[in-house]
């Protein structure tokens, strides 16, 4: 081998490294689809709940009834999101093994951490306008908070993250001071646009 | 212009020590196990080479227990850092030079 080819393979598995210490390329794009197709499901039992009149609601206390709508909201949303996560995870494992890959290494661990803190505050406040009260500022906060989470982990996956994460805080935004919008807010901005870039990435970085 | 095979790190010659002082130019910090399964190297290769930074100031040490494991962290130093762009420079050039 002579020096120059020596050289250019030093720099090469330097870029190497430094992209795979730090990013994380095992997630699937597929997995993108899939979240915002589970969203899609999730948005229309929701608008099922909130206003077709045949849910046998026997509550005429209003309050109550508000409870029973929010505490089924709640449960439909933390499906989708248990679903989406999982079906990350399944994707995820497969690519790695796929590119010789551990799923679960120094960088992963990083990612979910970056993840982690914004959506954990998120889901928290959430709760706390829930409990307030404030059910049409919910589905907008849960935008907004999962934009900065993305933006957040997007030093650890690929860089196009950070614009997904920049429409899903401005579609929150608008969502926020149109109130009674948040239901399609939420099918756009976790339905929508997650098929929309799942199918990018799967389409630049899968296939 | 100066030659640039003596702009080259003489400690950075080694490929991996190049890549150690890579992934924590990349990272804030990095543990052992994380480094070895990263570097797909073995623990004493691992640990000279690392000595052989440490020993050079290119790379700082941080020894501490998680869950009563012993866990040791890798970071950088400024030192380290200006010699990894000084030596990727002189790489560059090298090759450079060479293409004409």
């Amino acid at each position: 081998m002579n020096p120059t080819e020596s050289y250019q393979k030093d720099l090469e598995s330097i870029r190497h490294l430094m992209e795979r210490s730090v990013k994380f390329l095992s997630l699937s794009g597929l997995s993108g689809i899939l979240a915002g197709v589970y969203a899609l499901i999730g948005t229309f039992f929701a608008y099922r709940i909130l206003y077709d009149q045949q849910t046998p609601f026997d509550y005429h206390d209003p309050d109550v009834k508000a409870i029973v709508i929010a505490s089924r909201l709640i449960l439909i949303a933390f499906l989708v999101l248990v679903t989406s996560l999982a079906t990350g995870y399944w994707l995820a494992a497969r690519k790695a093994k796929r590119l010789g890959l551990k799923v679960w290494d120094a960088t992963s661990k990083r990612l979910v951490i970056n993840l982690a803190i914004p959506l954990f505050t998120g889901g928290i406040f959430i709760g706390i306008l829930l409990l307030r009260g404030y059910y049409e500022l919910a589905a907008p906060a849960s935008l907004v908070f999962y934009g900065l989470a993305l933006i957040q982990a997007s030093s650890n996956l690929v860089d196009e993250i950070r614009y997904l994460g920049y429409l899903e805080i401005l579609i929150g935004l608008i969502a926020a001071v149109l109130p009674g919008y948040g239901l399609y807010a939420w099918a756009l901005g976790f339905g929508g646009l997650h098929i929309l870039y799942g199918s990018l990435m799967f389409k630049k970085y899968d296939s | 212009m100066k030659n640039p095979f003596e702009s080259l790190d003489r400690i950075l010659e080694h490929r991996l020590r190049l890549q150690i002082v890579s992934v924590l130019a990349a990272n804030d910090t990095y543990d052992f196990n994380a480094l070895k399964e990263l570097l797909d190297a073995t623990d004493g290769n691992l640990a000279t080479h690392l000595k052989a930074l440490e020993r050079e100031k290119y790379i700082s040490v941080t020894k501490s227990f998680v869950d009563r494991k012993p866990n040791t962290r890798y970071k950088i130093t400024e030192r380290g850092r200006t010699a990894f762009k000084k030596h990727l420079d002189a790489l560059e050039e090298l090759i450079r030079q060479q293409r004409k």
